[in-house]
């Protein structure tokens, strides 16, 4: 039998999408599934953006903690740390602070945080807010504000607020995330919504929602799978935008990024299985077709680095 | 090439005689396409019919098995490209690598590792699979001790013996007796003597060749001898050449029913570093490997590639569950809170860690609702007001306690009403919405 090999050409293809402006950063913009280079063109590698937060990690487990003691109380030279030590290409400040059950500080505080940071650094910036709809939709349009003129990504956009976001997005030129929850139609309709306020669509990035190895990441691997396909083979332009994954925060909010090695000998070193959680979470997220990730331990991203540079060269036996 | 009920029908005599065990030729054949039943049944069925079912019903993706006794190694058999289509049913075989150059000090704690390797989640028990011995050595004796410490010491692992020397194999298939382990070790230098060696020993072999056109004709020429148990090696060894070679391997097998390629792949993720060995691993069992060997077995690794292959091998219409019944966590006593979820293993999971974390003991009561989670079973109706009244009554849990106090999820709170009314004697106090907050919730509790 002669064996042919059988490459399929998909009749979609994704948007690609540059932000930044000092230093920019372009991802997106695939003719086939993730990394199948071998039959569809896949111009942009993913990005990695590091994620800083307005508010102490207090709540980060000591494995990755520590890799921000020094600078975690300044979210300014936090990002300035990330971008000059750790190279990010791009950076995700979160405006946790302004969360009604964290500090509930103002969107004005948020605003001048956003200033603060992009002053400190030329990469690229996602802003995100603290996942408050009802808060989100203030903080986020101050920040959007702020920070005019930067070509940030913003978000989240959700059901609940996205039409405040949007229009702050699309008043300061600013790409956009929509985030659904684990829904194809929930994902569609939403990008829908967003376009339909006259916001085009290759300026959004979809959020299917990540979750972490262990805790439904089953749940995330089969939306992503299914809205790429119907980018890509259907050819469904509402669903053709990059997708994002949050990574960090789900990885490292697991019992197997936390629990300490005296009680459960038998899940081995706690720093090893931390940022082994993050790195194969987020790996899995890229081979089914996220663009962007954000992230939080180095070391995790310096391995989903190599693993990016291998899964691009299929070519190399 | 998988048939429908209707094309099966058609090659079946169509005369309702009943003697399949079927009311009429078409219930037999809708049977037939579900795999749930062997053309065998019906009797009358023309040797032609026979021959073109018999064929159909072969999966794309060869049955090839390997290990004897409890932990036998099962691969092949899937059918689809996407777990959402239908779910991935032989779970990656995740195999440690041993090599026969080492002392004997390394050969002992490698298989120590094999052997303390079970972990249980989700009330499965997880375990490396099987052990790659490896000829490296250039010493066929040397090869022989190491299977001899295998044996001995981890007798119940399924093994592969990764040999390219037909003498060396067929010493050591002697010595392994009734152990079935898989033979990799064809290439196209030495195809027809270990193919004549598989065979007399009756194991499956591996077939090594660079690229997936190389590797489908020695796959073929190996058939021709007789061996019909293959597993493939493309000789893809990063993680981009694994992803391409999978997927059109599978893709081949599946969508253009090409025989030569439709065998188990094998994949070896080995590698310095440790964590781009894991995530090579990851890519392989993401993406259609049946066997990934690695060359180490550390326990967080083995957590988390077991996980994973949790993950993408559940069914993606049934939702993992836990048992339902009454959790101690901690110590708790007659004066503790009961608190009520659902039997969703990804929201027992998370309820338990945070209430494990915070160290306040309670009675953690797991409700059946078919594995959904505590708002997509209230919207199924399954997690009501009177079903969980139901539930706790029967639970055994009132005769234990002086305290009759039950925390429902914050997401619930407009049950909360309801279930006072059913509930005569307990109050029920509305907890937070997300699990994060109950350790700060419990803590702060008036006692
Ligand atoms: C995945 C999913 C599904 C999966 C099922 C997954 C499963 N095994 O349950 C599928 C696709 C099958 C499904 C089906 C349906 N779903 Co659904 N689904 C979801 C989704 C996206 C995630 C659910 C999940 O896994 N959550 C994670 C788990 C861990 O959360 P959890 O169980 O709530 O537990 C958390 C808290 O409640 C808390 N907690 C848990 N227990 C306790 C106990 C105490 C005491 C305390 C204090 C806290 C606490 O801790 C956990 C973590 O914080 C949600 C949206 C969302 N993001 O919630 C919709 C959602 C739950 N589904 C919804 C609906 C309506 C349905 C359907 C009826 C129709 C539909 N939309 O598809 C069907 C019903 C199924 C049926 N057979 O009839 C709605 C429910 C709306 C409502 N408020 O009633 C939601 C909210 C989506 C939406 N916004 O519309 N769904
Ligand atoms: S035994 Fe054969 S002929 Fe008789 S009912 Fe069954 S399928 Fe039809």
């Amino acid at each position: 039998m002669a064996f042919t090999e059988p490459k399929e050409a998909f009749p979609g293809s994704i948007y690609d999408v540059t932000f930044g402006t000092e230093r920019t950063v372009t991802f997106g913009g695939e003719h086939g599934l993730a990394f199948h280079g071998f039959e569809g063109a896949a111009p942009h590698l993913p990005v990695i953006a590091f994620e800083v937060q307005d508010s102490l990690p207090d709540d980060w487990p000591e494995a990755v903690h520590d890799v921000y003691a020094g600078v975690s109380g300044d979210p300014a030279v936090w990002a300035r740390f990330c971008q000059d030590e750790l190279k990010a290409q791009a950076i995700a400040l979160r405006l946790l602070s302004t969360h009604p059950d964290r500090e509930d500080r103002p969107a004005a505080d948020a605003a001048k945080t956003v200033a603060d940071v992009l002053d400190a650094v030329s990469v690229p910036i996602i802003i995100l807010g603290s996942n408050h709809v009802e808060k989100d939709a203030e903080v986020l349009v101050a920040a959007a504000e702020a920070a005019k003129g930067r070509k940030c990504i913003i978000g989240k956009a959700q059901e609940k607020n996205y039409r405040t976001i949007t229009a702050a997005a699309m008043a300061n030129d600013h790409l956009l995330i929509a985030l659904s929850e684990l829904d194809i139609n929930l994902c569609k309709q939403l990008n829908i919504l967003i376009t339909q306020m006259g916001y085009a669509r290759e300026r959004i990035i979809i959020d299917p929602m990540c979750s972490a190895l262990g805790y439904g990441l089953d749940y995330t691997w089969s939306v992503m799978e299914r809205i790429r396909l119907a980018a890509l083979a259907q050819n469904d332009a509402v669903m053709q935008q990059p997708m994002l994954a949050d990574v960090g925060m789900y990885a490292w909010k697991t019992k197997e990024a936390q629990a300490p090695e005296a009680e459960l000998p038998r899940w081995g070193s706690l720093k090893q299985r931390g940022i082994a959680w993050e790195a194969i979470t987020a790996g899995s997220m890229l081979l089914t077709g996220a663009e962007l990730l954000i992230m939080r331990h180095p070391e995790a991203v310096a391995s989903l680095q190599q693993f990016i540079g291998e899964l691009s060269a299929a070519d190399e036996r | 090439m998988a048939l429908s009920g209707v094309q099966i029908f058609k090659l079946l005599p169509k005369t309702n005689c009943k003697k399949c065990g079927h009311p009429t030729c078409l219930a037999f054949a809708m049977k037939l396409a579900q795999r749930q039943a062997s053309v065998d049944a019906c009797p009358d069925m023309s040797d032609e019919s026979r021959g073109l079912l018999g064929a159909a019903a072969e999966p794309p993706i060869k049955t090839v098995t390997f290990g004897a006794g409890p932990h036998v190694c099962t691969m092949g058999e899937e059918t689809v490209l996407y777990r959402h289509e239908k779910k991935f049913v032989r779970p990656t075989v995740i195999a440690v690598r041993i090599a026969d150059n080492q002392p004997d000090a390394g050969i002992h704690a490698a298989l120590a590792d094999v052997l303390n390797s079970e972990i249980d989640r989700i009330g499965q028990k997880l375990r490396i699979d099987a052990i790659l011995l490896d000829y490296v050595s250039g010493n066929s004796a040397r090869y022989q001790q190491l299977l001899e410490m295998v044996m001995a010491q981890a007798p119940d692992v399924p093994m592969i013996l990764s040999v390219q020397d037909a003498d060396v194999a067929e010493t050591a298939l002697r010595s392994a007796g009734t152990k079935k382990p898989l033979l990799h070790g064809v290439i196209a230098d030495n195809f027809e003597a270990m193919s004549q060696v598989a065979l007399k020993h009756k194991v499956p072999a591996g077939i090594i060749a660079q690229g997936l056109d190389a590797v489908a004709q020695l796959a073929e020429k190996v058939k021709g001898i007789g061996v019909s148990e293959l597993v493939i090696d493309s000789g893809a060894r990063t993680a981009g050449v694994v992803l391409r070679d999978n997927t059109l391997a599978r893709r081949a097998a599946i969508k253009k029913n090409f025989k030569a390629l439709g065998y188990p792949v094998i994949t070896f993720a080995g590698r310095d570093d440790a964590m781009l060995e894991t995530l090579v691993a990851m890519t392989g069992i993401a993406k259609y490997s049946s066997i990934v060997v690695l060359n180490r077995s550390e326990q967080w690794r083995n957590l988390a590639l077991f996980t994973y292959r949790q993950n993408i091998y559940t069914d993606p219409q049934v939702p993992m569950q836990v048992e339902q019944k009454i959790y101690k966590v901690g110590e708790p006593t007659p004066e503790s809170p009961v608190i009520i979820t659902t039997n969703f293993s990804l929201t027992y999971f998370i309820v338990a860690g945070e209430i494990e974390n915070c160290r306040v003991p309670v009675w953690l009561a797991v409700m059946d609702c078919e594995g959904m989670s505590v708002l997509t079973a209230w919207a199924a109706g399954k997690f009501t007001p009177a079903k969980i009244a139901q539930f706790i009554q029967e639970s055994g849990l009132p005769e234990q306690l002086t305290k009759k106090e039950l925390v429902i999820p914050g997401y619930l709170a407009i049950l909360s009403g309801a279930l006072e009314e059913k509930l005569p004697g307990w109050t029920v106090t509305v907890g937070p919405r997300e699990a994060n907050a109950l350790p700060a919730f419990l803590k702060n509790r008036p006692q």
